[in-house]
C-alpha cells in the first residue's frame, strides 16, 4: 500500500477529553444533577404477563415530598417504538409510556418523583396494584405455537414500514432471502453440515447505567440531559410520545459512560420529560444496576439453524441460515438486527446458492435492542463454527478453507443488494479487503502451524487453537445522514459542531483530526462541541459503525468548503488568485513566492477589515456504500478434561479498518470489543426462574472479566485504504465482538473434541460434552 | 437517625461533614462534599468505580458507611491525585496510553493504581492484576490500562531512584 503523508490523521494524538476524564472532572449526567432535582423511581411488574385490574395511587400522591405519580391513567397513550432509529422506524410501534398490560417482569407500572430517593421508594410501596396474571411466553420456540398467549393484543400495535408483522401470532418481523437454488447446492455437495446453535441473553453493561434528567425552561421548553447515543432520535421520539412538537424539546448529551448500543434506545427520557412537565421542577432518573439488567435492553437471543454444503476441493456449494430471534416484550430493533445476521455475515464467503430466513418473535422476557455487533455477533457464531465442521468433513485445514473462499477486493455479493436494514440493500463491490493479510498475521502470532487435531491430544490439560473470520459494515447506505458545522475564530481556531455522538469511543477526537487534516492546522485548533439538538446539526447518532465513515465524511466536506473560503480570503490579502496559494501549517502561503498570512490574520481580516463575513459552513453526508471492515481472530485455550474448565490462554485479533484515523483509539475499539465478546463467550448469562424473572441481576452473579481474568491479548491493525472513506478509513467499533464465540468454540473443539453450540462455555457444558451427555441446544 | 459530624483530611485539605452515620461514604463525597469524580456503577461493591482511599487503603465508597470513617481520617479521591507526584505520573500515563475511553471507570481504576504504586514501587504483572481485580472496565479490554500502570510504575521508580 502506498505510504501517505498525513499530518494529523493516522497519528495517536491525545484524545481531546482524556485530561478531563483522567482528572475526574464533573462530566457525566449524574455529575450535573441540580441539588433540587426530584428523584424518579419506578414501580415495576412482578409478573411476566398480566393485566392491571386496579391501581390506586392516591396514598402515594399525598405523601409529603411526593410531587407527582405517573401511570397509564394520567399520561398520553401514544404508541411508539423505543428504538432510536431513523424515521419511519423499521421497528414496530408497540410501546406506550405506561400501559395497563404488563409484558415482562420489570415492565413499568407507575413512576414517582419525590424530593428524596427514600421518599420516592416509600411512595412506590404505597401504590396499590392488583393484577390478573396471564399465561406467559417464556421460551422462544413457544411464541408462535398455536394457542400461545398474545403479548401485543392492543389494537394500536403495528409495523410502520411495509414488512411482515403478525402480532396475533407474536411475530414482530420476518425477512426472507433466497439466491440461486439452495437445495440444489446442498445436493451438489460432497459434505454437508446441518446444526442448531443458540446465542444466549447478554447485556452491554456500560459502567454508567442509563441516566437522564430534565427541566422546563422559561420558554416552556423541555431540556433533557441524557446518556444517549441518539440525541436527535431521542428528541423526535420523546416529542412523539408526549404528543408535543419537536421544537419544545432539546436533548443534550454530555460525556457518557459507555453505550455499546444500550443507549440507542429511549429507556428513561420519555418519563423524565413527562415528569418535568408535570412537576415543573428538575427531575432525575438513574437506573440501578438491577434495573439496568432487567428493564434496559439485551442482545437478541437467537436459535439458529446453519446449513453448509462443500465439495472436497473446498468449493462452498450452499449456505443456509435460519434465525429465530427473541425480541422480548417489545420489537425494538428486532427486524434490523436479524437482517444483519444475513447481510453482515453471509457475504463473507463466495457461494452461489444461499438461503436466509429471519423470524422475530415476542416473548414475555427482557427486550432485545441494539448491541455492538447487531446480529452479526449471533450469526458469526453459527457460521464460523459450522465452517470448521465442514472443513473437517472435507479434510481441509479450516484456515485454508476460509482463505480459499472469503470475499476479496473487487468482488461483490448478491446479498448486498438483496438485504438491507428492513428493506432492500445497496449493491456494492468490495474496494478494500486485507482479510488475507489479517489471516496470515494472526496465524503467525498464534502459532497456527503447530495446530494438531484433537484426536492427537492426551493428558488431563489439553490445549487447542481456533479461529474465525469476520466482517461488518460502515454505516447504513442511502439511509444514515450526518452533518457538521465549522466556523473560524479570531485566533485561527475553529468551532466544530457535530451531531455525531461520542459515547466514549473517541469520535470527537477522530472527527477533529479529520477537520484539522483537511484545514491544514493542528488538532489543538479544533474546539469540538457535539450532540446538542439546539446547537449542533443533525446526525443519526452513534450506531451501525457509522461515525468515522459517515460523520467523518461530513466533517471532511465542511472542512474542504471552509478551506476554500480561507484560501479565497488569504489570496485576497496576498493579492493573488486563490489558485496561486495553498494552506500549510495554519497559514495560507504562496505556491511560488514568499508571501504568507496566518489563519489568525485571515480570521481577523474577514471579521473586521474588508468584505467581512463569517468564515464557516455546514455540510451533510449520506453514503452510498457500506464498506466492510474485516478481521481474523484466533484463540488458544486449555481445557481441563477432569473438570471441564476452559482457560483462555491467548487471543489474537487482526483487523482491517482501512486507515486507522487514530491508531490507539482503533486498537482500543478492537480490544474492548474483543474483551466484551470473550466474557459473553465465557461467563455472561441471564438466569431466569420459571416465572420469567431474571435471578442474577448484578455483577456478583453476572460475571464480567476484570484485570485478573485477562488472557494474553494481541491486536494487529492491518492497514488498507478505503477510497470511499475519509482519508481511507472504514469502521472498527463493532466487528471485534463477533469473534470470541466462534474462535473460542473452535479452539475448545480442537483441544478436546467437544463442540459447544451454545454459550457461555462453562465447565459444566464441556464436562458434559467430554462425558457424551451434552444436552440438546435450547434457549434459557 | 441523629446526624454525626466528622472532620476528615480530604485530598490534603481539612473538610467537615455532617451526616446520618449509615449514609454511604459515596453519597457524602459526591453530594455533601461536591466531589463528583468518584462514580457509582453498581452500588453493590462489584464494579470498583467508587474506589477511594481511606488511610492508605483502597475501599469501596458505595459499601462503606460514612460513619465508619473516623475523625481525622485521610481520604484520597480522584480529585486529589493531581496534587501528588504519583497521581500526576499516573494521569499522564493513562492519557498517553489511551487507557480512558468513556472514562467512567477511570476514577476508581486510577485510584486503585495510586494505592498500588504508593505501596509497591515495583509491582509485577501479577500484583497489577490482583490490585485491580475489583475494577470493571467495559470499554478498553484492560490492555491499555495495564500499559499505563506499568509505564507509570517505571517512571515513578525512575524519578525517586528507588
Amino acid at each position: 500500500m502506498k505510504k501517505r503523508n498525513f499530518k494529523v490523521v493516522n497519528k495517536p494524538l491525545r484524545k481531546i477529553d482524556a485530561m478531563t476524564l483522567a482528572l475526574g472532572k464533573p462530566s457525566y449526567v449524574g455529575d450535573l444533577k441540580p441539588r433540587d432535582a426530584l428523584i424518579i423511581k419506578m414501580l415495576t411488574s412482578p409478573h411476566a404477563h398480566a393485566r392491571i385490574t386496579s391501581i390506586d395511587i392516591s396514598e402515594a400522591e399525598q405523601m409529603p415530598g411526593v410531587h407527582a405519580v405517573l401511570y397509564y391513567g394520567n399520561v398520553p397513550r401514544i404508541v411508539h417504538t423505543t428504538a432510536g432509529q431513523g424515521y419511519p422506524e423499521p421497528s414496530p410501534y408497540d410501546t406506550f409510556m405506561f400501559d395497563s398490560k404488563m409484558r415482562f417482569v420489570g415492565d413499568r407500572v407507575a413512576a414517582v418523583a419525590a424530593e428524596t430517593e427514600k421518599i420516592a421508594e416509600a411512595a412506590l410501596k404505597a401504590i396499590k396494584v392488583e393484577y390478573e396474571v396471564l399465561p406467559a411466553v417464556l421460551h422462544i420456540e413457544d411464541a408462535m405455537k398455536e394457542g400461545a398467549p398474545v403479548i401485543h393484543d392492543e389494537p394500536e400495535a403495528r409495523a410502520v414500514i411495509p414488512v411482515p408483522y403478525d402480532k396475533d401470532r407474536n411475530m414482530a418481523a420476518k425477512v426472507d432471502m433466497d439466491i440461486g437454488e439452495f437445495e440444489k447446492g446442498m445436493a451438489e455437495a460432497d459434505a454437508t453440515v446441518d446444526h442448531r446453535f443458540y446465542n444466549h441473553y447478554g447485556q452491554h453493561c456500560p459502567v454508567e447505567p442509563h441516566v437522564s434528567m430534565a427541566w422546563v425552561d422559561r420558554e416552556d421548553r423541555i431540556i433533557i440531559t441524557t446518556s444517549t447515543q441518539v440525541p436527535f432520535h431521542c428528541r423526535r421520539i420523546v416529542a412523539q410520545t408526549l404528543g408535543i412538537p419537536v421544537r419544545r424539546v432539546r436533548v443534550i448529551k454530555p460525556r457518557i459512560g459507555g453505550g455499546f448500543g444500550a443507549k440507542q434506545e429511549i429507556v428513561l427520557e420519555d418519563v423524565v420529560a413527562m415528569m418535568a412537565l408535570r412537576t415543573r421542577k428538575p427531575v432525575y432518573w438513574e437506573y440501578t444496576r438491577k434495573e439496568e439488567f432487567i428493564s434496559a435492553r439485551t442482545r437478541h437471543p437467537m436459535l439458529m439453524r446453519i446449513r453448509i454444503g462443500a465439495k472436497r476441493d473446498g468449493t462452498i456449494t450452499a449456505l443456509g441460515l435460519d434465525c429465530l430471534s427473541n425480541t422480548g416484550w417489545n420489537g425494538s430493533q428486532g427486524l434490523t438486527v436479524v437482517c444483519n445476521c444475513g447481510s453482515k455475515v453471509l457475504p463473507l464467503y463466495r457461494c452461489e446458492h444461499i438461503h436466509f430466513n429471519g423470524t422475530v418473535v415476542y416473548t414475555n422476557l427482557p427486550a432485545g435492542g441494539a448491541y455492538r455487533g447487531y446480529g452479526a455477533t449471533q450469526a458469526a457464531f453459527a457460521l464460523e463454527c459450522a465452517m470448521d465442521e465442514v472443513a473437517e468433513k472435507i479434510g481441509m485445514d479450516p484456515l485454508e478453507f476460509r482463505a480459499m473462499n472469503h470475499i476479496k477486493s473487487g468482488d461483490t455479493s448478491p446479498i448486498f443488494r438483496a438485504l438491507g436494514e428492513g428493506r432492500e440493500g445497496v449493491d456494492q463491490a468490495i474496494t478494500s479487503c486485507e482479510l488475507a493479510r489479517c489471516i496470515k498475521a494472526g496465524a503467525r502470532e498464534i502459532g497456527w502451524r503447530k495446530r494438531k487435531p484433537h484426536s492427537d491430544k492426551k493428558g488431563r490439560f489439553r490445549r487447542g487453537l481456533g479461529m474465525a473470520c469476520l466482517m461488518q459494515g460502515s454505516a447504513i447506505p442511502e439511509i444514515d445522514m450526518g452533518a457538521a458545522t465549522l466556523k473560524m475564530n479570531e485566533d485561527g481556531s475553529f468551532n466544530l459542531l457535530l451531531g455525531a455522538t461520542d459515547l466514549g469511543t473517541g469520535s470527537d477526537t477522530v472527527l477533529a483530526q479529520i477537520a484539522a487534516e483537511t484545514l491544514g492546522t493542528d488538532l489543538e485548533q479544533i474546539i469540538v462541541y457535539s450532540s446538542d439538538t439546539d446547537m449542533t446539526p443533525f446526525d443519526v447518532g452513534a450506531y451501525a459503525s457509522s461515525t468515522t465513515y459517515l460523520s467523518g465524511q461530513a466533517v471532511q466536506n465542511v472542512a474542504e468548503k471552509v478551506r476554500k473560503q480561507i484560501l479565497k480570503v488569504g489570496a485576497e490579502m496576498l493579492d493573488r488568485k486563490p489558485s496561486e496559494v495553498t494552506v500549510q501549517d495554519s497559514k495560507v502561503v504562496e505556491k511560488n513566492g514568499e508571501g504568507q498570512v496566518s489563519f489568525s490574520e485571515i480570521a481577523l481580516y474577514s471579521m473586521y477589515n474588508t468584505n467581512q463575513f463569517q468564515i464557516g459552513d455546514i455540510s451533510s453526508k449520506i453514503v452510498h456504500h457500506s464498506p466492510p471492515p474485516f478481521a481474523a481472530h484466533f484463540a488458544e485455550v486449555e481445557v481441563d478434561t477432569l473438570t471441564g474448565r476452559v482457560q483462555l490462554i491467548k487471543y489474537v485479533a487482526a483487523a482491517d479498518c482501512g486507515t486507522p484515523i487514530h491508531p490507539k483509539l482503533a486498537e482500543g475499539q478492537v480490544e474492548g470489543a474483543v474483551m466484551n465478546g470473550i466474557t459473553y463467550a465465557m461467563t455472561e448469562q441471564y438466569l431466569f426462574n420459571d416465572k420469567g424473572r431474571m435471578t442474577n441481576p448484578g455483577f456478583g452473579e453476572y460475571k464480567l472479566f476484570t484485570l485478573r481474568d485477562l488472557p494474553e491479548m494481541k491486536t494487529i491493525l492491518v492497514p488498507s485504504y478505503e477510497k470511499t472513506g475519509p482519508y481511507g478509513a472504514k469502521s472498527i467499533a463493532e466487528i471485534g465482538i463477533n469473534g470470541p464465540m466462534p474462535a473460542i468454540g473452535n479452539a475448545i473443539y480442537n483441544a478436546c473434541g467437544v463442540r459447544l453450540r451454545s454459550g457461555p462455555f462453562t465447565a459444566e457444558k464441556v464436562w458434559q460434552g467430554l462425558n457424551g451427555n451434552l444436552p440438546e441446544v435450547k434457549s434459557e | 437517625m441523629n446526624k454525626i459530624t466528622r472532620s476528615w483530611i480530604v485530598n490534603g485539605e481539612p473538610r467537615e461533614a455532617e451526616f446520618a452515620p449509615v449514609r454511604r461514604l459515596l453519597d457524602v463525597l459526591r453530594e455533601d462534599l461536591g466531589l463528583k469524580g468518584t462514580k457509582e456503577g453498581c452500588g453493590e461493591g462489584e464494579c470498583g468505580a467508587c474506589t477511594v482511599i481511606v488511610n492508605g487503603q483502597p475501599v469501596l465508597a458505595c459499601l462503606m458507611a460514612a460513619g465508619q470513617v473516623e475523625d481525622q481520617a485521610e481520604i484520597v479521591t480522584v480529585e486529589g491525585l493531581e496534587k501528588t507526584e504519583t497521581g500526576r505520573i499516573l494521569q499522564q500515563a493513562y492519557i498517553e496510553k489511551g487507557a480512558a475511553q468513556c472514562g467512567f471507570c477511570i476514577p476508581g481504576m486510577i485510584v486503585s493504581s495510586y494505592a498500588l504504586l504508593e505501596q509497591h514501587a515495583h509491582p509485577d504483572a501479577g500484583l497489577i492484576r490482583e490490585s485491580h481485580a475489583g475494577n470493571i472496565c467495559r470499554c478498553t479490554g484492560y490492555e491499555k490500562i495495564v500499559e499505563a500502570i506499568q509505564t507509570a510504575a517505571e517512571r515513578r521508580a525512575g524519578n525517586t531512584g528507588s
